[in-house]
């Protein structure tokens, strides 16, 4: 099968057939798999998880390929295999981003994993926004657009929010309560066709903050870690070991810059390359046009939560990106790029110093903006705690948390020493 | 009082301290994976003789101990953390602390911003290593330390990981190294990984303590640390009990050590590790699956009553010689299978001797060696063929089932397996270092156990629940299986995992078919792993259908060899006499090729009369002193590229770092400065010593070798004296028109970035590493400017635009006298009838240290080798690939296998860089391509060390393979 003759999805199959979408941020993800359904699509969010996906992902895909592609592909592959669904009404929904990086393969390389497992005849819809492939029977609109963005922005706001209450929640599981509460408020409005312009966003944010600002709280002193890293690995469990669990069982209160940063990173990398190198001034107010509307919604969310509440509100991408200036180029753009180092800059600006850079394993752009810039952002923050973990199918446990707890020790004597200086001052 | 408990992945450390933090007890014993057992026995000594039932303070600590700490509420602590506060406790202040334990190794930055930094997934450069080397060398660990005291030279070997150094050793040890050289040698790739991989750039100075078990041991350990470094390091006393000192120092609440032991009791039963189905589900399934592979015996003759000719086959592998005697018919009159020990030759002697004397009515008429040791044994004992070891395996394999369609073989140290179709090896799969771990991974690991490699691999046949390992780098495993021991799982089910693993790999990993009926149905397995029944049955399972095991699966090598030769019609042989034998010597002496630069370091074998074998050499100049072939475009091109000499200027020097993209871009860069007044100058091609003095600043250990030889470049540009650098960050290569995208990987679009914020060095000179787009031709000029002017001043745009004219021309110029070289080269072997073989790779891999000279390997067969773009320049339009094709250098790849697929005498061999995530897209791509057309791919992998010998096989194989 070459690329000319891939099996397109047809208007047809968009009344039949039901596509499957894997799972990487469960809270953006449900929030925003309702909104294809209300744009006439039939989805559903796969949540197989278990040696089943590695062993799928081992099975058709090259085993030097990035772990995020074994574990999408093999999730995928996996559900196929499950019998849950029939094969002849179903499709699939992967993103490719078309940058430098391999992810932009992934594609490609579930193409050749179905191929081998005796699926092609299986659609595979690409989700992308720099037109590389087209099927008849999907189209990513503007207004499908908008009520992604908007589901990106609900996510982050819920994820940000839970985060920073749920260690310190009187009574426990309240926040979490919370949390599908609002997933589900936001799904509904998204799903009957509203809450995705400016207004109705700011509206639904502040209903959310309120919401959360009710919980009740005892604030303790308690180690304070970041999480950055490859997308994929950064949020889905199935990439980190369920990385999220174990920090909740550290006791320990963790932050997760949010997707919205790195939707708006992707947009700026079109305008840095016209910078750096030239091009087209159609295209770069194409694209100005959509940084402009990323940046609204951000502050947005922004004010939402500056405003209603004490919490720390998102990182604002214009402000990330400054804080990289001279540690490393704009130009750097494969993968999460530079707005990964960005990211450790602000995470130890807010005051989470104690950093766990997760990635795949061989993860190429995380040689150069993860392990690459460590020496110099430790240089620069002499009490920074960086760690980075390395994630494979092979990559145990146990020597990811003995590793985690190494960094969280050095966390606890750091945490002590400032408690016992502000004692004496 | 407080206890501190260290339990590594293979020792249990405890100490007792009283409330001056004196040790009032210490032990240290091996727990043999029984870590919660060991745990409890020990507790239960502690309490009767030294706590004597009061209160105390209990902390644990060490990667095995955590799990089990957990689950019982006992207290941990991490046990770098716990070094940390020991090392606190000393009276002097300590800069840095090295420390080796098991299965990890850890530096502590101490002094100002304190850094602590371990091994991450990989178990390379640690005791388990040493360990694992000391099994090779059929020594203990004290014995390699007295016989490092003795050594004379230092070979490189690949510490990453304790598979590759396997793979460096093995040849060394066959080309007859001495044990003493190679004991220092694996010391030093020890230091040499832990530098690598975990100073990242820091500097190792000041006090330095020496912790751990190695270190405390081994003395010569330190001093290779002592010597690379340049300290003199201290080992403190109590060095193997830092991590349980700090523990006890940093308890905290006081318990009975009775109730820990109680709760520890009961947790033992509970086991929580995830498992696989059992091989057998009953004793009878196994009965039947015994008495079928029973039936898959060679016919053979008795050798007492046998009078006559006779042909002998010895297969010299990695860990074991193999020798089988044929009578004229084929059948088997004697067969032996041994450890190498290191040195097959007095075994082969001895074999020899014995088979001369002990049957005297037997005549040897012909004789053919194959495998690792092939050359040496052949020389040695003048035998009349040699054989490459997949050829053998094939005419033994055929010998059983004449129908064969795919053979497997997993010997010691590598796997190989190939396909037939029409007679003829179709498609051979080698095992690359990374996975090598196979049969003697099992044995290392039963030995580490404490069992021997038989009743080990037993036990796991009727195991019930075996662990589920995974399938990746055996290497990998050891913390895997450390997980499961953690979890409870019994030897049993251990050994039928890591059985149920080394199937995987070979199926997953290595030969990876598209589905399994691609491997074919008529398969036969050889090698000595196969012999253990449990691995025999995961593999059937895996495949879903039986296989053929024959008798003597660990002897196919030998036996292939000696059907060789009878085949061949030999009616004398020229194998030493008896007579001859008695008067055999051997010695070795070592001395450097000098014939060019890649100064091989050569190994001398002389044999009684003045016979001599070399090795170590990877082209064929040394022995037939042949000059070199003129049909070699990377030796041409590597010649080209030394014509940009440095032209004096008026604006003074520029540096230019050779390597990665600038293999290709020199022509332009340079040009473009020279142009504008700089005196270019650039690295030398990169060397061992290029590489060892910018090791220390790799911030990522599993980046490529081509990225990490960087900072070597960057450091001798540095001792150079030029005042500035110039290494551009280029998201974008020149966009060549044919692939969708013109993207340079990340590591050569961005690696500049890396050098900057790594190299301390770098403050010494101007380092300009903009982002700059060649791609955009019009705008280039333009952005040059802009990016000249923020370092240099009276930068003149109208000077900048003819630069940029006369650059890109260079650049064309450039390209074009390589295709053209390139294809009067190809009319030249057409004329001669030469093989064409395509080394494909990157621009890069032409650097000898990085291709390790296999370009000169190849043309020592005779043949041309023509470089990537060449073959890319016939193609002038778009192809259609299955994948996306962004890569400017990448779809050079995919238009060189389109257009040799289409040319009988042409082949290609694909070189690629571990750890090289691009290609593990390509290679499957390039695969695809050229199976879809018929033709072979080859693929060789190469890293900082490459092991010529799977090179040889592989190239030797597929040159077989045309041959037919």
């Amino acid at each position: 099968m070459t690329k000319e003759n891939r099996v397109l999805f047809t208007k047809e199959m968009k009344k039949t057939h039901k596509i499957l979408i894997p799972n990487m941020m469960d809270t953006h993800f449900r929030i925003m798999a309702p909104i294809f359904k209300a744009e006439g699509y039939d989805v559903e969010l796969l949540h197989n998880s278990g040696s089943t996906v590695v062993e799928s992902g081992l099975k058709y895909v090259h085993n030097d390929t990035c772990y995020p592609a074994l574990l999408v592909i093999g999730q995928m592959i996996d559900a196929l295999n499950s019998g849950k669904y029939d094969l002849d009404k179903v499709a699939l929904l992967i993103t490719q981003t078309g940058g430098g990086c391999r992810a932009s393969n992934y594609i490609h390389l579930l193409r050749k994993g179905l191929e081998k497992a005796g699926y092609s005849q299986i659609p595979v819809i690409s989700l992308n926004l720099s037109g590389l492939e087209n099927n008849p029977g999907f189209k990513l609109t503007f207004k499908l657009l908008r009520k992604l963005l908007a589901g990106v922005v609900y996510g982050d706001c819920i994820m940000q929010l839970s985060n920073q209450i749920r260690p310190y929640e009187i009574t426990k599981g309240e926040t979490d309560e919370l949390v599908s509460k609002m997933m589900n408020m936001c799904s509904d409005v998204l799903n009957s066709n509203k809450g995705y312009k400016l207004k109705e966003i700011e509206h639904y944010c502040n209903i959310i903050v309120e919401n959360f600002n009710k919980i009740k709280i005892e604030k303790v002193d308690k180690i304070k870690v970041g999480v950055v890293g490859e997308i994929y690995v950064k949020y889905a469990p199935l990439g980190n070991n369920h990385l999220e669990d174990f920090l909740k069982s550290q006791d320990v209160e963790y932050y997760m810059p949010g997707l919205m940063g790195f939707s708006i990173f992707k947009v700026d990398n079109r305008l840095e390359d016209i910078k750096l190198y030239g091009g087209n001034l159609f295209k770069k107010i194409a694209v100005g046009f959509l940084y402009d509307y990323l940046i609204k919604l951000e502050e947005v969310l922004y004010n939402s939560i500056k405003n209603n509440s004490d919490f720390i509100p998102i990182g604002r991408f214009e402000h990330t990106k400054k804080l990289v200036e001279g540690i490393v180029g704009y130009g750097s753009k494969m993968g999460e790029g530079w707005l990964l180092t960005a990211e450790m800059l602000e995470l130890i600006e807010i005051g989470y110093e104690n950093i766990i850079c997760t990635q795949p394993f061989g993860c190429l752009p995380n040689h150069i903006n993860g392990k690459g810039m460590i020496r110099k952002i430790v240089t620069k923050n002499p009490t920074a705690n960086i760690v980075p973990i390395d994630y494979d199918p092979s990559a145990t446990e146990v020597n990811q948390e003995n590793r985690i707890k190494l960094m969280l020790a050095i966390a606890q004597e750091n945490l002590e020493n400032n408690l016992k200086n502000k004692d004496m001052n | 009082m407080r206890i501190g408990l260290d339990v590594g992945s293979t020792t249990i450390k405890c100490v007792v301290l009283d409330d001056m933090n004196n040790i009032i007890y210490k032990s240290y014993q091996r727990h043999f994976s029984k870590i919660v057992e060991s745990t409890i026995e020990l507790l239960i000594t502690l309490d009767k003789d030294i706590i004597k039932g009061n209160k105390c303070k209990l902390m644990i600590s060490g990667s095995a101990g955590m799990g089990m700490a957990q689950a019982n509420n006992i207290p941990f602590v991490q046990e770098v953390y716990a070094t940390k506060r020991a090392i606190g406790l000393l009276d002097e202040e300590i800069d840095v602390a090295i420390e080796l334990g098991g299965e990890d190794a850890k530096i502590l930055f101490l002094k100002g911003n304190m850094e602590v930094r371990m091994n991450g997934s990989c178990a390379g450069g640690t005791g388990a290593f040493i360990d694992q080397m000391a099994t090779l060398l059929h020594c203990s660990v004290d014995e390699m330390n007295e016989m490092s005291k003795n050594a004379n030279k230092t070979y490189t070997i690949a510490s990453r990981c304790g598979v590759f150094a396997k793979s460096d050793i093995q040849p060394l040890l066959n080309q007859g190294a001495t044990k003493e050289d190679i004991s220092k040698s694996i010391f030093y790739a020890v230091v040499n990984q832990t530098i690598a991989g975990l100073a990242q750039g820091r500097l190792i100075k000041g006090k330095v303590l020496y912790l751990g078990g190695p270190l405390t041991f081994i003395s010569e350990l330190r001093n290779a640390f002592d010597h690379s470094l340049k300290i003199k390091g201290k080992l403190p006393e109590n060095s193997l009990y830092f991590v349980s000192m700090g523990a006890a120092n940093l308890s905290k609440d006081e318990g009975y050590l009775q109730d820990f032991v109680k709760s520890l009791k009961s947790y033992s039963d509970t086991t929580t590790f995830s498992y696989i189905l059992p091989l057998f589900n009953n004793n009878d399934e196994y009965d039947e699956f015994e008495k079928r592979h029973d039936n898959e015996k060679v016919d053979s003759a008795d050798i007492n009553t046998y009078k006559g000719n006779a042909y002998l086959g010895i297969d010299a592998g990695s860990t074991t010689i193999k020798s089988v005697l044929i009578d004229t018919k084929g059948k088997v009159l004697l067969e032996s299978y041994k450890p190498n020990s290191g040195n097959p030759i007095p075994i082969i002697k001895e074999f020899l001797q014995n088979l001369y004397s002990n049957y005297p009515n037997i005549k040897i008429v012909g004789s053919a060696s194959t495998g690792y040791g092939e050359d040496i044994i052949k020389n040695a004992f003048r035998l009349d063929e040699g054989l490459v070891e997949t050829m053998a395996h094939l005419k033994a394999a055929q010998a059983f089932k004449p129908d064969v369609d795919f053979i497997i073989d997993i010997g010691g140290q590598d796997m190989k397996c190939f396909k037939i179709k029409n007679n003829t090896i179709d498609n051979i799969f080698l095992n690359e270092a990374c996975s090598s771990g196979c049969g003697s991974f099992l044995q290392t690991f039963a030995e580490a156990l404490g069992y021997d490699i038989k009743d080990f691999a037993k036990k796991g046949i009727l195991a019930d629940k075996p662990v589920d390992l995974g399938s990746r780098c055996t290497v990998f495993m050891n913390s895997s299986v450390k997980q499961a021991q953690k979890d409870g799982a019994s030897i049993e089910n251990i050994s039928a995992g890591l059985s149920i693993s080394v199937v995987k790999n070979a199926i997953y990993k290595v030969i990876r078919p598209s589905s399994i009926d691609a491997l074919g149905k008529n398969i036969v397995v050889q090698g000595g792993t196969f012999y253990n029944d449990a691995v025999l049955r995961a593999f059937e399972n895996e495949l879903g259908i039986n296989v053929v095991r024959p008798n003597i699966a660990g002897l196919m090598g030998a036996y292939g060899a000696a059907l060789y030769v009878k085949e061949k019609g030999y009616t004398h042989s020229n194998i030493l006499s008896l007579k001859e034998l008695e008067n055999f010597e051997h010695s070795v002496s070592q001395t450097n090729c000098g014939l060019c630069e890649n100064h091989c370091q050569l190994t001398i074998n002389r044999f009684d009369n003045g016979r001599k074998y070399i090795s170590g050499n990877r082209c064929e100049r040394p022995i037939t002193k042949k000059i070199k072939s003129r049909l070699n475009m990377y030796e041409y091109k590597r010649n080209l590229l030394m014509e940009y000499k440095p032209i004096k200027g008026n604006r003074g020097k520029i540096g230019i770092p050779l390597g990665l993209n600038m293999y290709e871009l020199l022509p332009f860069w340079h040009t473009f400065f020279t142009e504008l007044g700089f005196e270019v100058v650039t690295s030398p091609f990169s060397n061992r010593d290029i590489y060892l003095q910018g090791q220390a600043s790799i911030p990522s250990d599993t980046v490529c070798f081509p990225a990490k030889l960087m900072h070597g470049h960057i450091e001798e540009l540095i001792k150079m004296n030029v005042d500035t650098i110039f290494y551009p960050c280029m998201s974008y290569n020149f966009d060549e028109n044919k692939t969708d995208n013109n993207y340079n990987c990340p590591v050569v679009a961005y690696y500049p970035e890396v050098i900057e914020a790594n190299m301390p060095n770098i403050e010494k000179v101007t380092f300009i590493y903009d982002y700059l787009g060649l791609h955009r031709k019009k705008e280039f000029p333009i952005k040059a400017k802009q990016m000249l002017d923020k370092y240099f001043d009276n930068i003149n745009l109208k000077d900048v635009i003819k630069a940029c004219k006369k650059s890109y021309e260079e650049h064309d110029k450039y390209l074009n006298k390589v295709y053209e070289k390139g294809w009067e080269m190809i009319e030249e072997a057409r004329k001669e009838n030469k093989p064409i073989i395509v080394l494909a790779g990157r621009p890069y891999h032409i650097d000898p240290e990085i291709s390790h000279g296999i370009d000169q390997l190849i043309t020592g067969f005779d043949m041309a080798v023509i470089s990537e773009e060449v073959i890319a320049s016939k193609v002038k339009e778009k192809i259609e690939v299955n994948v996306l094709n962004q890569w400017t250098y990448h779809g050079r790849l995919y238009d060189a296998a389109h257009y040799i697929s289409t040319q009988d005498d042409m082949d290609l061999v694909q070189l690629v860089s571990f750890g090289c995530g691009v290609d593990a897209i390509t290679t499957d791509e390039c695969r695809e391509i050229l199976e879809a057309n018929g033709k072979i791919y080859t693929q060789i992998k190469i890293d900082e060390i490459t092991n010529l010998g799977a090179c040889k096989i592989r190239l030797r194989s597929l040159f077989a393979a045309n041959q037919r």
